[in-house]
């Protein structure tokens, strides 16, 4: 099974080559659609800022290619944002594949949201053997509403999406590649997903 | 519920991790990567590696021990010790660290925490503040502690955050070695009026220091080293005694089935 890595300029791309490579798999990285499209599994990491990253997406014809990939698809923290319809964030269209769109926390406490939090409601085969509740580590600033697509929730200041699905897409916002045995068993679940 | 983190520190000179004691006489206690795995696997919900080191030298070892440290670790790790510029910060990141900890070169040139907030965003941002208490004022030493500065610490804690500074890392010179307890005022003050969260750091001696350092210092987090490195707390046990006393923590997961 080949498992890709969307490479653009964002961070955490190597934590997510790692966390894979403890799994037993060793991803291929690419900012080739072709090359890309080829995988069996295809995981869109990111830290950084929004619109720089939509933009290089667009530029490289990665938005096309997220579009029409048909197999699983793993989009984590900046990744998930993105594959929402807007972000706040700079005033950011996304690619669309969730119609929800990205806030940023109401200052009402610190922002980021840093640390280890719990994830409830939790559904379908990303989640299976995840006990409630777990805790998985976030870093963000802006978050998903919750909607019809959400798998995962987690409150902090308010209830967000903590993962998201439709179809072959599925996003989450922590990090899954730095949340210990929870998040291998997360990574591993995507990899073991049926295509 | 967002809880509260217990950060063991590794202090790394020369590849092998020693503690500090007052910022000097070092002693081994191990090496870099195993402790930390075995951290990790102990419980710690976050690590902070110092290159204390940080000499031109000892620059390349570091960014591949680095990469080891990233390879081996599931749980994120903050990297500190010498940088000084947007160049070091995105070799250390593209070695796998997760954040990194700025110090004396961000006293020097301010400006650096907003490059590296919008260069990288402000996430990955960490500033220590090395602060030690004179005649009831707190102020900022650069240099691992050797000099002061004409900068008080929570005027600095703010002009940091507002530059871009994702995260405090607080440690107070007077009460770091003695394991009499943490800076429960500064600590505080600083947590109150910054919007991003603050890592208390110096003193840790017994589970009440981490209990008060919540509750009394409205700590995000807590780190430590010695208590830590020689088993004198062991992690699993400071948890379960802070959740007891309603400090959210996290515990142990169930093993995933």
């Amino acid at each position: 099974m080949t498992v890709g890595i969307i490479e653009y300029n964002a961070g955490n791309i190597q934590s997510v080559q790692f966390a894979l490579q403890r799994l037993g798999v060793t991803p291929v990285f690419s900012r080739n659609p072709e090359v890309l499209a080829k995988t069996d599994r295809l995981i869109f990491p990111g830290v950084g800022e929004a619109s720089s990253a939509m933009q290089f997406l667009r530029q490289a014809g990665l938005d096309t290619l997220i579009a029409s990939y048909r197999r699983p698809f793993l989009g984590i923290c900046l990744g998930l944002q993105l594959m929402c319809e807007y972000s706040e964030e700079n005033d950011t269209p996304g690619l669309g594949i969730f119609p929800v769109t990205v806030r940023r926390f109401p200052p009402r406490d610190k922002v980021p949201h840093i640390g280890w939090n719990t994830i409830g409601s939790l559904l379908g085969p990303l989640f299976r053997g995840v006990v409630e509740p777990s805790y998985v580590y976030f870093v963000h600033s802006y978050y998903a509403a919750l909607s019809e697509f959400t798998v995962a929730t987690t409150e902090y200041i308010l209830p967000f999406s903590a993962a998201l699905h439709r179809d072959n897409y599925w996003a989450v916002q922590f990090h899954p590649e730095k949340s210990g045995t929870v998040g291998e068993r997360i990574l591993r679940n995507f990899l073991e997903l049926n295509s | 519920m967002l809880t509260r983190r217990i950060i063991p520190c590794l202090d790394v000179h020369n590849g092998q991790t020693v503690k500090g004691v007052n910022f000097v006489n070092l002693k081994e206690v191990g090496d870099p990567v195993a402790l930390g795995a075995a951290y990790a696997r102990a419980g710690a919900d976050e690590l902070v590696y110092l290159d204390i080191s940080a000499t031109v030298e000892a620059r390349k070892t570091w960014l591949e021990l680095v990469r080891r440290i990233a390879e081996t670790l599931n749980i994120p790790f903050t990297v500190g010790g010498g940088i000084s510029s947007v160049q070091d910060v995105e070799q250390l990141l593209k070695a796998g660290a997760d954040k990194i900890s700025v110090n004396s070169a961000v006293v020097k040139n301010p400006a650096l925490v907003d490059q590296l907030a919008r260069e990288f965003g402000s996430q990955c941002v960490v500033v220590a503040i090395d602060t030690r208490q004179e005649k009831g004022d707190w102020w900022v030493y650069i240099h691992g502690g050797r000099t002061r500065t004409e900068r008080r610490a929570l005027e600095w804690a703010k002009e940091v955050v507002d530059r871009g500074a994702g995260e405090i890392l607080l440690t107070s010179m007077n009460h770091d070695g003695t394991q009499q307890g943490f800076a429960l005022d500064i600590t505080r003050a600083v947590s109150e009026q910054v919007l991003v969260p603050v890592i208390a750091s110096g003193g840790a001696g017994s589970m009440e220091h981490f209990l008060e350092v919540f509750r009394e210092g409205k700590a995000d987090a807590a780190l430590a080293a010695s208590v830590f490195h020689y088993g004198t707390i062991p992690i699993a046990e400071l948890k379960a005694f802070l959740a007891q006393r309603g400090i959210p923590v996290r515990l142990e997961n169930p093993e995933p089935v």
